[in-house]
């Protein structure tokens, strides 16, 4: 966009010409030769597999047979897209979806109103509960997979949807918790005492003053927690056992079980699935990669 | 980890409370604790009472459906002296080591070198982040097709030398399941790096410079030791991450061949749900949590007390 604008406008290419010398001087003092060695070798690394990935999806079984494999292909055929799609994966996708969302919502919810106590609140509780949930932090979780398993028997939720997600925002709210009250932190004491001399409480003050605030966090936090949710297999794995309840990456393994012998179309049934994951990053990347960067490295 | 990082913070936390009692706009604790109370009941219910629960199973038979009798000690008895365990633990253990070698460096240099101002190196961070997209599964799946000695990678590359039994070679198989980590999880700690290179005052640099020092310096000099507390957060989440690599080995190997990728969540899962006995896969379960906890407080250790706070706050 802004290439653009200094095309259109002639007087703004005047300032512009200094701008490659200084960039020239700056990228000669800032030179890099192992790092960008580095750089552009595991780009190759990253890459070339998912290239590889992409244009096998596009081959007929013929064709992967008989081509050089990191050769597109000469017939390219959408066949195996079809095949994947035959198999029932819309459902698998909207089970996906129906997790995700019913884990996400209340995990970010619930942890944001915990953060924000923890960070405003004072009292032995509160800390007690902070310090249980850092505990969560340095435990595996997975761990407590087999009472979890019983648990969801016992509640008579086995082998349904809701059994995926009340587990996953539990193991989601540690982490979640930590992220958030770390930004609810940040936020100048000021603000909150006009907010108490404007007559709030600290519900509304939750509500009106910090939820804006920490809104990047938020949507970080979201991103994050839905990828874990949404690429999670141990819990679907364990806990469902119909073939109508699966989510993608256990249906991904059914599939691939059931046609190890055609190449292609497992492969397809890889891309298919992580493409609705591409399109949202596409859309977000901005927002989740900044977040993600303040949100560990803060 | 929790209770040093608690009592490393305490100070600040202490300062921060008279502040504002002083000024008295932090509200009262009682009036605030119920805002944690949805939070902490799913976390009771669906983490701590699993937890305590694990525990108990391990004195237990219970083959998943039936009936749950009282075992005592015999399941204890019987892991500890199970071969097969302790080859689950070692390799953990080396799989987790190995993996910090080959990803900190790596991811170092990364988020070192796309930390720079130039704009390629933003595209060249975007791209880096798409093995983040796929799920663990999908990537077992798809290393599967690639490792594939006549149509996968190998001949595409006419590199000969790749064209190996990946999964068949219990030597070879090790490294692969490495790299293949290394693959998914290095993009989540350029980034953080990245992050952490970015946080390093520019004036840093500027006086290194003016006292002649080179890049490299610069780097062991500057950016290493001010990526201090960075260097710590990206380490626990991968040991304390490595714990759960299950999905993608169970996907890739099973364990296998024989029980050389047989990691210890693997061999729980195996114990638990195949050989359906539960008793002695919570034994299992016990172990892991006791090694997750173990290295947390090792790693807090490592990094000092202050660091402990600091990186758990920089989390």
């Amino acid at each position: 966009m802004s290439v653009t604008l200094t095309k259109a406008t002639p007087a703004a290419l005047k300032p512009a010409e200094p701008a490659p010398n200084r960039g020239l001087g700056r990228r000669i003092r800032k030179l890099n030769l192992p790092g960008g060695l580095a750089g552009w070798i595991w780009l190759a690394v990253i890459i070339i597999p998912i290239y590889y990935i992409v244009i096998t999806s596009f081959k007929s079984q013929a064709g992967y047979f008989s081509e050089n494999p990191l050769a597109p292909p000469s017939n390219p055929t959408l066949d195996n897209y079809r095949m994947v799609l035959e198999a029932d994966f819309a459902r698998y996708f909207l089970n996906s979806a129906l997790v995700t969302a019913g884990a996400v919502l209340p995990t970010v919810l619930f942890s944001f109103m915990a953060a924000f106590a923890i960070v405003r609140g004072r009292g032995k509780f509160l800390k007690l509960v902070n310090g249980l949930f850092l505990m969560g932090l340095a435990i595996p979780l997975q761990a407590t997979i087999i009472p979890v398993y019983l648990l969801i028997i016992r509640l008579n939720l086995y082998d349904s949807l809701l059994a995926l997600i009340l587990p996953s925002i539990a193991f989601g709210i540690p982490l979640t918790v930590l992220i958030l009250a770390n930004f609810i932190r940040d936020v100048p004491d000021e603000l909150f005492e006009s907010m108490r001399l404007d007559g709030c409480n600290e519900w509304q003050t939750m509500w009106r003053l910090a939820l804006p605030l920490v809104k990047p966090a938020i949507v970080t936090v979201a991103i994050y927690n839905g990828l874990g949710v949404w690429n999670g297999f141990l819990l679907p794995l364990i806990l469902t056992q119909s073939p109508e309840l699966r989510v993608l990456p256990l249906a991904l393994w059914t599939f691939q079980g059931q046609y190890s012998v055609n190449i292609p179309a497992v492969l397809a049934s890889v891309v298919l699935t992580t493409l609705p994951i591409l399109v949202l990053y596409i859309v977000g990347r901005r927002q989740l990669l900044s977040g993600l960067t303040a949100g560990f490295s803060k | 980890m929790s209770a040093g990082a608690l009592t490393a913070r305490e100070p600040a936390e202490q300062q921060l409370a008279g502040h504002h009692s002083t000024t008295g706009t932090k509200a009262q604790g009682g009036s605030l604790g119920w805002m944690v109370l949805p939070a902490l009941l799913f976390f009771a219910v669906f983490a701590v009472l699993p937890l305590l629960g694990v525990v108990a199973l391990s004195f237990t038979n219970w083959d998943g459906i039936g009936a749950i009798s009282v075992a005592g000690m015999d399941n204890w008895l019987a892991v500890l002296s199970d071969p097969v365990m302790y080859n689950a633990v070692w390799l953990t253990f080396v799989i987790m080591v190995v993996s910090w070698l080959v990803q900190t460096p790596i991811s170092l240099l990364l988020g070192t070198f796309t930390a720079g101002s130039q704009k390629y190196r933003a595209v060249l961070a975007v791209l880096y982040f798409l093995p983040l997209l796929l799920s663990s599964a999908a990537i077992a799946i798809a290393y599967k097709a690639l490792l594939d000695p006549n149509f996968g990678l190998a001949e595409g590359l006419g590199l000969p030398f790749l064209a190996q039994d990946w999964l068949g070679q219990p030597q070879l198989v090790l490294f692969l399941v490495i790299f293949v980590i290394a693959w998914q999880f290095v993009p989540f700690h350029t980034l953080i790096y990245q992050g952490g290179v970015r946080q390093i005052p520019k004036s840093l640099y500027e006086a290194a410079e003016i006292d002649g020092a080179g890049r490299v310096k610069q780097f062991f000099y500057i950016t290493v030791p001010q990526l201090k507390y960075t260097i710590i957060t990206s380490s626990t989440l991968m040991v304390v991450g490595s714990l759960t690599y299950f999905d993608l080995i169970f996907v890739l190997t099973a364990g296998g061949p024989g029980n050389s990728t047989r990691i210890l969540a693997l061999d729980m899962y195996l114990t638990g749900f195949r050989a359906n006995l539960m008793g002695p896969a919570s034994v299992i379960a016990v172990i892991l949590v006791v090694v997750g906890l173990g290295l947390a407080l090792l790693l807090q250790r490592l990094g000092g007390k202050n660091a402990g706070g600091s990186q758990l706050e920089g989390l």
